[in-house]
C-alpha cells in the first residue's frame, strides 16, 4: 500500500512485475517503429535483414529515404507551417483569455468558461465537420450573392489551421491562466507605485513571469497541431499534412520510410515534450 | 478615466474569445443542426424535416453500429481505468523523487508522439507477417502465421494503448494529494488494504477518476484511426461512418445527423458522468 | 487494579536508517492508566519511536511489548494502539459518524451497535448530536476530540499522540492541555505523548522522557526533570535557565565553588565528578535568583553579586530583568510579583543572590 506499511513479500513482487509488464506495453510499439527504421527490407516486418541507413538517406528506388522522399518532405512543410500558425493563434488568443478570466469578473464569466471548455468535450470529428459544414454554407451564400470564388473557406490548410485552433486554445487558455493565477498583483501594483504605466507594468513585470506559460503552451500547442489527426481529416484539401499523407501511405501499405518519418517524428516530440516540461521549471 | 481605459482593455479582450467560441464552435455547431435536418429533395432543393435522423434509425446497420460504438468505448474505459489506476497508485505513492519523474514522463512520451505512429507500431507488432506472429512461430507455439491484426481485441488494445496516459495523470495527481498519513491512519485503526482502499483512496480518487474516465470515453468514442487501422475494413466505427457520408458518399445530411447523434451521446455520457460523481465540468476539466 | 504490569515495554529500541542511528537502545516502561511523554527538539528521533510503537517502523534491534506481548513483526492494524495523527488525518471524505464508526466496521460490528457506541464516545468527548456532520464543518479543537474519540471507541491498550496540539493557535493549545489531561483521566488509558514542547509535557504527563540525538537523557515525573535535571541538555532544554560558562576552581565535598570572568560562584553539586581545573555550565533559573536593593540580609553561603540592570522586559506575570554584573555576564532574573520593583528603570544599580542548591552544575560538553 504505502512504504510504511509491511506487506507480503510475494505482493510487492506481483506489483512490481506487473508496473515492469506495463510499461513495456507502452514502450513495445514505440520500439519496434524505431527498430525497424533501421531494417534493409522493403517491409517493416522480420524477418531482420541487416542493419542500413538507406531509409534516411536512400536514393534508388526502392529504397528512397525520408530525406529524398518528395511528398514526405512537402507534408513535414506543410504540417510545420499549420503548427507555427496555430500555435501562434492559440498562444495569443490564450493570453487574452487568461487575462480575461482571471482579472476580471463579469456577468456570464462562468457561462463563457463552460463554452470556453466545450472543445475539450466535442469529438474531433465533429468539430471538423461542423466547420466543414459551416463554411462550406457560407462559401455558397457568398459565391451566389457575388458570383466570385471563395477557396478560404472551402477544405485547404485556412479551414485545417481553424479547426486545430478551435480547439488547442482551451489547453493553452488552461496551461496560461493557471499560471497568471500564481501571480501576485501586487508586484505589478509595486511598479505602477515606481510610477509604470499599466500597460508598461504588464510588458515588464506580468508577461515575464508568464513567459514559461507561453512557450510551453507554444510548444504543446504545435506538438497537438503536429499530430492531430480527425479535425484534419475532414478540412484537409489538397496540400496533406504530415500525419495525412503517412495515413494514405499506410492505407497503400507500408514501407520502411514511415518508419523513418516515425522515428523522426518520435524523437522531435520527446524533445520538444521535455522541453514544454523543462520551462515552467527553470523560470519558476 | 481610469475605469474607461479599463472598460476598453477588458473589450479588447472579450473580443477575441467572443470571436473564437462563436465563430468557431457555436455557429458551426448551429449550422451543422440545421444541416441535419434539412431534406434533399432535388439538386440544391431541401427542405426541413427529421428525415436524416428517420433514416439513421430505420437503417440497422447504423444504429448497430453507434451502440457498438458506444459499448466498445465504455469497455475501453473501463479496461484503461482497471489497468491505469495500479500504475497511476504506484507513481504516486510508491516512487519518490527521481524514480517519480521518470516513470511519469515515461508515461507522457507515448501521448506526445503521434497516434499515427503508436497505431502503425501496433501494425507492425500484431500484422500477420508482424513481430508477435513470428515470434510465436519461432517459439513453435504456433505452426503458420497468425493474424492478430483486424478484431476487436486489435481495437481494444489500441484504444486503450492511446488513452490510457489521459487515466494515469488525473489519478496520479489526485492520488498524489491523499495524504499518507490518512493510509496509516486507516491501518492504525484495523482497516485492511481492500477496506482502506474501498474506504479511504477511492473515494479521495473520485475526481481524478471521473475526469479520467470522461476523457478516455470521449477520446475512444470519437477515434477515427485505431478503429479503422487496427480495426480493418470492417471495424463498424461511428466515426468512419460520418467520414463515408461526408467524403465518399458526399451525403452531407445524413452525415450531420450522424454527427449530431455522436455529440449528443458524448456530452450525455459526460453530463451523466459529473452528475453522478457530483462534478462540475470546471473541476474536472481545468484540472488536465 | 492490582495488575502492575506496565503497558508499554521498550528494551534497547533501536533503529537504524542506513547510515544514520534515529533511535539509539532506548528503554523504558509506561505504567497502566499513566501519561507519558516524550519530549525533544525536532529530529530527536521521537517521532521514529512512536512509529516504531504504532507499527509503521520496524526496529532494528530491540523489543517492544505491549502488555507482555512483542509487537515485532506485529502489522499496525493488528496492533492494540492507536494513534492520534499530527495532523489527524480525519477522512475528508466521510463524515464524522463514519469517521469514528470507522475502526469499529474493521472490527465487523453491527450496524446498530456501531452507531450506538459512535454516538457514546462522541458523548464522552463533548460532542454529541454531531455524527452526521463534515469534517471541515468542526473547529480546530473539535476535530481534536473527534480524532481521540475515533482512536477511543476501539478501547486501544495505548494511545499515541503525535504532536497534535502542534497546528492549534496559542489559546487554543493552552485550552487543550488542560482538555487532553482531563479526557485521559476519564478514558483511564495508556496515553504516549510526544511533543518537543516542554510546557505541554510539564503540564499534561505523569512521566516525562527527555529525548536528544535518539537517546533518553532522562526519564522522570515533571518536577524531577525541571529541578532535578540530570544531565545539561536537560536543564538547557525544560524551562528558562541562564547559562554560565565556568571553571571548577575548588571541590570541596558537594559543594563546589567555580570561577566564571573574574567573578566567583558556588553551586551545590552532590555526586557530581567535577575536578578542580575542569570547565563546566551552570544553569540558573530565573526564578532561583532573588533581585533586593541593598546586600543586606543574604543567607549563609548565598552567592550575591551587584548588577545594574540592563533592560526591563515586561510581560505581565512573567516580566523579567535583565542584569548585567560587574565581570558583565548578563543574567535573566524574574521579576518579584510584589511589586517593588515596578519603578525599576535601566541603569538602576540592584543586587542578585542565590542559594547555592538552585544552581546545577555540570561537565562542559566536549565537543
Amino acid at each position: 500500500m504505502i512504504p510504511t506499511v509491511p506487506q507480503p513479500a510475494f505482493t510487492k513482487w506481483c506489483y512490481r512485475a506487473y508496473v515492469t509488464v506495463f510499461f513495456v506495453y507502452l514502450a513495445l510499439p514505440l520500439t519496434v517503429v524505431c527498430v525497424f527504421a533501421f531494417n534493409n527490407s522493403v517491409f517493416p516486418s522480420p524477418p531482420w535483414n541487416g542493419f542500413t541507413f538507406a531509409w534516411f538517406f536512400g536514393t534508388e528506388a526502392p529504397f528512397i529515404g525520408v530525406f529524398n522522399e518528395r511528398s514526405i518532405l512537402r507534408a513535414i512543410g506543410t504540417s510545420t507551417f499549420v503548427a507555427l500558425w496555430v500555435s501562434g493563434l492559440a498562444v495569443a488568443v490564450g493570453t487574452c483569455n487568461a487575462f480575461l478570466f482571471v482579472r476580471h469578473d463579469f456577468r456570464g464569466k462562468a457561462l463563457l468558461y463552460m463554452l470556453m471548455l466545450l472543445p475539450l468535450i466535442i469529438p474531433g470529428v465533429i468539430l471538423g465537420i461542423s466547420i466543414l459544414v459551416f463554411s462550406s454554407a457560407i462559401a455558397n451564400t457568398l459565391e451566389d450573392a457575388t458570383g466570385l470564388w471563395f477557396d478560404g473557406l472551402r477544405p485547404g490548410l485556412i479551414l485545417v489551421i481553424l479547426g486545430q485552433f478551435s480547439f488547442i486554445t482551451t489547453f493553452a487558455t488552461l496551461v496560461i491562466s493557471a499560471r497568471l493565477q500564481k501571480f501576485d498583483p501586487s508586484l505589478e501594483e509595486a511598479a505602477l507605485n515606481l510610477g509604470a504605466t499599466r500597460l508598461g507594468a504588464i510588458r515588464q513585470i506580468t508577461l515575464p513571469f508568464l513567459m514559461p506559460a507561453i512557450l510551453a503552451s507554444a510548444i504543446v500547442s504545435i506538438l497537438m497541431s503536429f499530430e492531430n489527426f480527425n479535425t484534419t481529416l475532414m478540412l484537409v484539401g489538397s496540400d496533406s499534412p504530415l500525419t495525412i499523407t503517412m495515413f494514405d501511405k499506410l492505407k497503400q501499405g507500408s514501407t520502411p520510410v514511415l518508419n523513418a518519418v516515425s522515428l523522426l517524428l518520435i524523437v522531435v516530440s520527446a524533445l520538444l515534450g521535455l522541453l514544454s516540461l523543462f520551462f515552467p521549471k527553470t523560470k519558476s | 478615466m481610469r475605469s474607461d481605459t479599463s472598460k476598453l482593455g477588458f473589450y479588447l479582450l472579450l473580443a477575441p474569445i467572443l470571436l473564437w467560441l462563436v465563430v468557431l464552435i457555436i455557429l458551426p455547431h448551429i449550422g451543422l443542426f440545421m444541416v441535419s435536418i434539412s431534406e434533399k429533395i432535388g439538386p440544391r432543393e431541401f427542405e426541413t424535416g427529421f428525415g436524416n435522423y428517420a433514416t439513421f434509425f430505420g437503417e440497422p446497420l447504423y444504429w448497430r453500429t453507434f451502440a457498438r460504438t458506444a459499448i466498445m468505448s465504455i469497455l475501453a474505459t473501463a479496461l484503461t481505468l482497471i489497468l491505469g489506476f495500479p500504475i497511476a497508485y504506484y507513481i504516486a505513492k510508491l516512487t519518490r523523487g527521481r524514480t517519480k519523474t521518470t516513470l511519469f514522463l515515461m508515461c507522457m512520451i507515448p501521448f506526445w508522439v503521434s497516434e499515427l505512429v503508436r497505431t502503425f507500431g501496433w501494425m507492425i507488432l500484431l500484422r500477420e507477417t508482424g513481430v508477435i506472429s513470428n515470434a510465436l512461430q519461432s517459439l513453435g507455439l504456433v505452426s503458420g502465421p497468425v493474424e492478430l491484426l483486424y478484431n476487436d481485441a486489435a481495437i481494444m488494445v489500441g484504444l486503450v494503448y492511446t488513452s490510457i496516459l489521459f487515466m494515469v495523470v488525473p489519478l496520479v495527481t489526485t492520488l498524489d494529494s491523499l495524504d499518507d498519513s490518512l493510509i496509516e491512519a486507516g491501518y492504525d485503526l484495523g482497516g485492511t488494504s481492500t477496506s482502506i482502499m474501498r474506504e479511504i483512496v477511492i473515494p479521495h480518487a473520485m475526481p481524478g477518476i471521473v475526469s479520467g474516465c470522461i476523457v478516455v470515453f470521449m477520446l475512444s468514442l470519437g477515434n477515427y484511426l485505431t478503429p479503422i487501422l487496427l480495426g480493418g475494413k470492417d471495424s463498424l466505427w461511428f466515426t468512419g461512418m460520418i467520414y463515408t457520408q461526408f467524403i465518399t458518399r458526399f451525403n452531407w445530411e445524413l452525415g450531420s445527423a450522424l454527427g449530431f447523434l455522436l455529440l449528443a451521446l458524448s456530452s450525455a455520457i459526460v453530463f451523466l458522468g459529473l452528475k453522478l460523481s457530483k462534478q462540475s465540468l470546471s473541476d474536472t476539466m481545468g484540472r488536465t | 487494579m492490582t495488575d502492575t504490569k506496565p503497558d508499554l515495554v521498550c528494551r534497547d529500541l533501536t533503529k537504524d536508517f542506513d547510515s544514520f542511528r534515529a533511535v539509539d537502545q532506548v528503554s523504558f516502561d509506561v505504567s497502566k492508566g499513566s501519561f507519558f511523554s516524550i519530549l525533544g527538539p525536532s529530529g530527536c528521533g521521537k517521532t521514529t519511536l512512536l512509529r516504531m510503537i504504532a507499527g509503521f517502523q520496524s526496529p532494528t534491534s530491540g523489543d517492544l511489548q505491549i502488555k507482555g506481548k512483542s509487537m515485532i513483526g506485529v502489522p499496525p492494524n493488528k496492533r492494540p494502539v492507536s494513534m492520534v495523527f499530527q495532523h489527524l488525518a480525519l477522512f475528508p471524505t466521510m463524515n464524522i459518524g463514519d469517521n469514528v464508526g470507522f475502526g469499529l466496521r474493521q472490527r465487523g460490528v453491527a450496524r446498530t451497535e456501531i452507531a450506538r457506541r459512535v454516538d457514546e464516545v462522541l458523548d464522552r468527548v463533548g460532542l454529541p448530536g454531531v455524527a452526521a456532520r463534515r469534517i471541515n464543518q468542526l473547529s480546530g479543537g473539535q476535530k481534536q476530540r473527534v480524532a481521540i474519540a475515533r482512536c477511543m471507541v476501539l478501547e486501544p491498550d495505548v494511545l499515541l499522540l503525535d504532536e497534535p496540539l502542534g497546528a492549534l493557535d496559542l489559546k487554543l493549545r493552552e485550552h487543550m492541555k488542560v482538555e487532553l489531561k482531563s479526557l485521559q483521566a476519564a478514558f483511564d488509558t495508556t496515553f504516549v505523548y510526544i511533543t518537543h514542547d516542554q510546557s505541554e509535557a510539564l503540564v499534561m504527563s505523569d512521566n516525562i522522557a527527555v529525548m536528544n540525538h535518539g537517546r533518553f537523557e532522562q526519564i522522570g515525573p515533571p518536577h524531577e526533570i525541571y529541578h532535578k535535571p540530570d544531565t545539561a541538555f536537560v536543564a538547557g532544554f525544560v524551562g528558562d535557565a541562564n547559562k554560565i560558562d565556568a571553571k571548577v576552581a575548588s571541590v570541596n565535598g558537594a559543594m563546589v565553588t567555580l570561577t566564571s570572568a573574574g567573578a566567583e560562584m558556588s553551586v551545590e553539586a552532590p555526586g557530581s565528578e567535577l575536578i578542580a581545573g575542569q570547565e563546566a555550565q551552570v544553569f540558573l533559573r530565573p526564578e532561583a535568583v532573588e533581585l533586593t536593593k541593598s546586600d543586606h540580609g543574604a543567607g549563609e553561603g548565598d552567592n550575591v553579586s551587584a548588577c545594574t540592570v540592563d533592560a526591563v522586559l515586561f510581560n505581565g506575570a512573567n516580566s523579567s530583568v535583565i542584569v548585567r554584573d560587574q565581570a558583565g555576564h548578563l543574567l535573566n532574573v524574574a521579576m518579584p510579583q510584589t511589586g517593588s520593583f515596578s519603578g525599576l528603570q535601566v541603569g538602576d544599580a540592584v543586587f542578585t543572590r542565590w542559594h547555592p542548591n538552585q544552581a546545577r552544575c555540570y561537565p562542559a560538553a566536549t565537543a
